[in-house]
């Protein structure tokens, strides 16, 4: 075939019906707070880590619920849990703990460290 | 006669015991890390290992400290540990006495009674069996009071004991019964041999309407078999406190001290906690919010039994009110954090802490307001203000792109990003070239005194102000406002500081006393600690510690922590101040506001 200069992207549609929401519902499990969420982004906007990074809570709890969890786990480090996104969120939604939580769950940590 | 089969229980329990204890003893030395056992090895040798002899004997035998908390609940334990102990000293030199040697065999002290049959009189045979019966019975009491413990706790000033486990249940009941069984089967001896002194030979003669011949034996085969039981339980029960304690002492007077994450040290801690439940009735959680499975006793005892729970870990506020409560001054808070490492998911360093920019102008005093600080700007005006009325050169530090201190990572377990946090906030600091650092928020002042090696000082702001004034470079205005103060935790039982604010608020107006103060003092609920409370149990927590503290309808609640005004805020029937804004306010010579602000 004669070269075009152009090629057919790769689509970027987003699935819903075929995403993974199996994380996302042990999230909910562990910490029913987060179906409050509104998506109001005043997490983001109050954040400390933004300042430095380009974190933001509401992305990357979009994200999760989406099951689009690749490299999720480099963005959740960013985060400092000083805790600033909980106390300015209306819905009071637990957002350390959800933070927290995701980093558990992506990286399948299920047992704790017990006594030596 | 000096060998009866009924020993045989005893003597079984005994070497079991002896030997477990000695296999947990190893384990947990073997255990040690390596900064603690080099500490050990330079005390060993010293004074300080008579000061620990010295309170093991006060604490592990008398049992001062619960005693100064509750009279009636130290009198329950001193009489039970204190009297048996000294039952079986008396009883070895008794029996030592009777056979005319010190090296007869171990049982016969225990069981003196059943063998010593023979009523000759032997060297101070009155005195001997006075002194064993009036040990009995104040044991006695001890098990009493502890029965009335058990049906209802109030007797003993105790609103909610712990629940015990079956384990914990099984030795209890079998130390129960040994010391009445003991009285019954030296009663019934002591009337047949007439060898019992006024408890023993009372009750043997109340006895005699029985078959006291057929009793004799049974009895005091349930004696042994009770006595065996227990040492069997002791070392997997709660009772295990009792050989651990004396180890925790030494431990701890040669210089031990808990680390970052666990190590035999904490499992010492771990097996020393005798599930009293002091820690129950000193938890908010508790008799707040109605949260029963989470506090120190329960934490402890599923740590040691391996069986942890997450949610049992992290449901915890940190404000250490158990710690002040524990009579064996467990490392409470401490524990909880070693535990909640999570050493799997470090994570790695992914800031770039692109916009904390160094310092360029010289300075005094860095000032550090701190991410919560952000969210109650008057705070931060109020400082300003402070600092310029006292002519101070500051340099703020976070005040356009500050990083996080570490300290919340470092709670919830993330050691090494905490760690990362540190080492920048180091940089930046020392680049200031200040001689002193001044914060706002506790929970940062804690972490830059404790988790950061700085050159510099460290002081809260609370604290500054009081040194500020005591240099004349404030003055206050004196006006009549009733205010009680709320003692933050970290501030106060994190970090000492009780008496510095409180004096620099005596200089603005009255200040009244509060039912829970100092190391007393009630947590806000907001406690970034905590990560699982649900908004509603803090809330509980919240207005109930906001009622303790407006009991006397005051003017003004003045707080000196920016978390802990953000959450009485949200209830804000009494006006809630920081004490930065309140010096704020009655600076004499004020500078014009708009001046400060800007």
């Amino acid at each position: 075939m004669k070269e075009w200069g152009y090629k057919i992207s790769t689509p970027r549609v987003i699935d819903l019906d075929k995403a993974d929401t199996a994380r996302y519902a042990k999230l909910v499990e562990e910490v029913p707070s987060v179906k409050k969420c509104i998506m109001c982004g005043a997490c983001s906007a109050t954040c400390t880590a933004s300042n430095h990074t380009d974190f933001s809570f509401r992305q990357c709890h979009l994200l999760f619920r989406r099951g689009q969890v690749v490299n999720l786990s480099v963005e959740l480090d960013k985060c400092m849990l000083c805790g600033k996104c909980k106390i300015v969120c209306p819905q009071g939604v637990n957002t350390r703990a959800i933070i927290s939580t995701m980093r558990i769950i992506l990286s399948d940590m299920n047992n704790r460290n017990t006594p030596l | 006669m000096n060998f009866h089969p009924l020993v045989i229980p005893f003597l079984a329990g005994t070497v079991f015991l002896l030997i477990m204890i000695s296999l947990k003893y190893i384990k947990w030395i073997r255990l040690l890390d390596a900064n603690q056992s080099a500490t050990i090895k330079k005390n060993i040798l010293t004074f300080k290992t008579v000061q620990a002899i010295n309170e093991i004997f006060h604490e592990s035998l008398l049992h001062r400290k619960i005693y100064k908390r509750n009279r009636l609940l130290g009198y329950m334990h001193m009489s039970l540990a204190f009297g048996w102990f000294l039952m079986i000293v008396v009883g070895k030199i008794e029996s030592s006495f009777y056979y005319g040697t010190f090296l007869d065999k171990p049982w016969l002290g225990i069981f003196f009674k059943y063998f010593a049959r023979t009523p000759h009189h032997y060297f101070m045979i009155i005195p001997f069996s006075f002194i064993m019966d009036l040990l009995l019975l104040v044991t006695l009491s001890g098990v009493m009071l502890a029965i009335l413990k058990r049906i209802r706790s109030t007797f003993l000033g105790i609103k909610k004991t712990t629940n015990h486990i079956l384990l914990d249940r099984i030795a209890l009941t079998s130390l129960w019964w040994i010391f009445p069984l003991r009285l019954l089967a030296e009663s019934s001896t002591a009337e047949l041999t007439g060898n019992g002194s006024f408890l023993t030979g009372t009750v043997g003669h109340l006895l005699s309407t029985l078959p006291v011949h057929q009793l004799e034996l049974p009895l005091w085969w349930a004696y042994s078999i009770c006595i065996g039981i227990f040492f069997i339980a002791l070392p997997f029960s709660r009772y295990m406190h009792i050989p651990t304690e004396i180890v925790l002492i030494f431990l701890r007077k040669w210089g031990a001290q808990a680390g970052e994450v666990q190590s035999g040290f904490t499992d010492i801690q771990l097996n020393t906690c005798s599930r009293c439940g002091l820690c129950i009735d000193a938890c908010q959680m508790n008799f707040a919010a109605d949260i029963n499975h989470i506090q120190p006793v329960y934490f402890i005892r599923d740590t040691r039994y391996h069986h942890l729970s997450k949610e049992v870990a992290d449901n915890c506020l940190l404000c250490g009110r158990c710690v002040e409560a524990c009579p064996v001054g467990l490392e409470l808070t401490v524990i909880r954090q070693q535990v909640r490492h999570k050493s799997e998911i470090q994570g790695n360093n992914y800031f770039e802490y692109n916009g904390a920019i160094e310092n360029t102008k010289k300075a005094d005093i860095v000032y550090f307001a701190g991410c919560m600080s952000q969210l109650t700007p008057t705070i931060i005006i109020s400082m300003k203000k402070i600092f310029e009325e006292a002519g101070v050169s500051y340099w703020f530090m976070d005040e356009e792109k500050g990083l996080c201190c570490g300290r919340p990572l470092r709670q919830q377990g993330y050691l090494q990003q905490s760690k990362d946090l540190v080492s920048k906030n180091t940089q930046l600091i020392h680049s200031s070239g200040a001689k002193m650092l001044v914060t706002s928020c506790p929970i940062c002042y804690q972490s830059f005194k404790n988790e950061y090696s700085l050159d510099i000082p460290v002081m809260h702001h609370s604290d500054y102000i009081g040194l500020l004034m005591k240099e004349n470079k404030l003055n206050l205005e004196q006006s009549d406002i009733e205010m009680v103060y709320h003692d933050p935790c970290e501030l106060g039982r994190g970090s000492g500081v009780y008496d510095q604010p409180r004096h620099v608020l005596q200089s603005i107006g009255n200040l009244t006393a509060v039912d829970f103060e100092k190391e007393k003092s009630l947590c806000c609920g907001g406690s970034l600690s905590n990560m699982v409370i649900d908004s509603d149990s803090r809330q509980k927590i919240r207005d109930n510690t906001l009622e303790v503290l407006t009991k006397s309808r005051p003017d003004v609640l003045v707080t000196a922590c920016p978390l802990c005004k953000k959450t009485f805020a949200q209830n804000n029937t009494t006006k809630i101040m920081d004490i930065a804004e309140i010096v704020a306010a009655n600076l004499k010579n004020k500078i014009k506001a708009s001046k400060s602000i800007n």
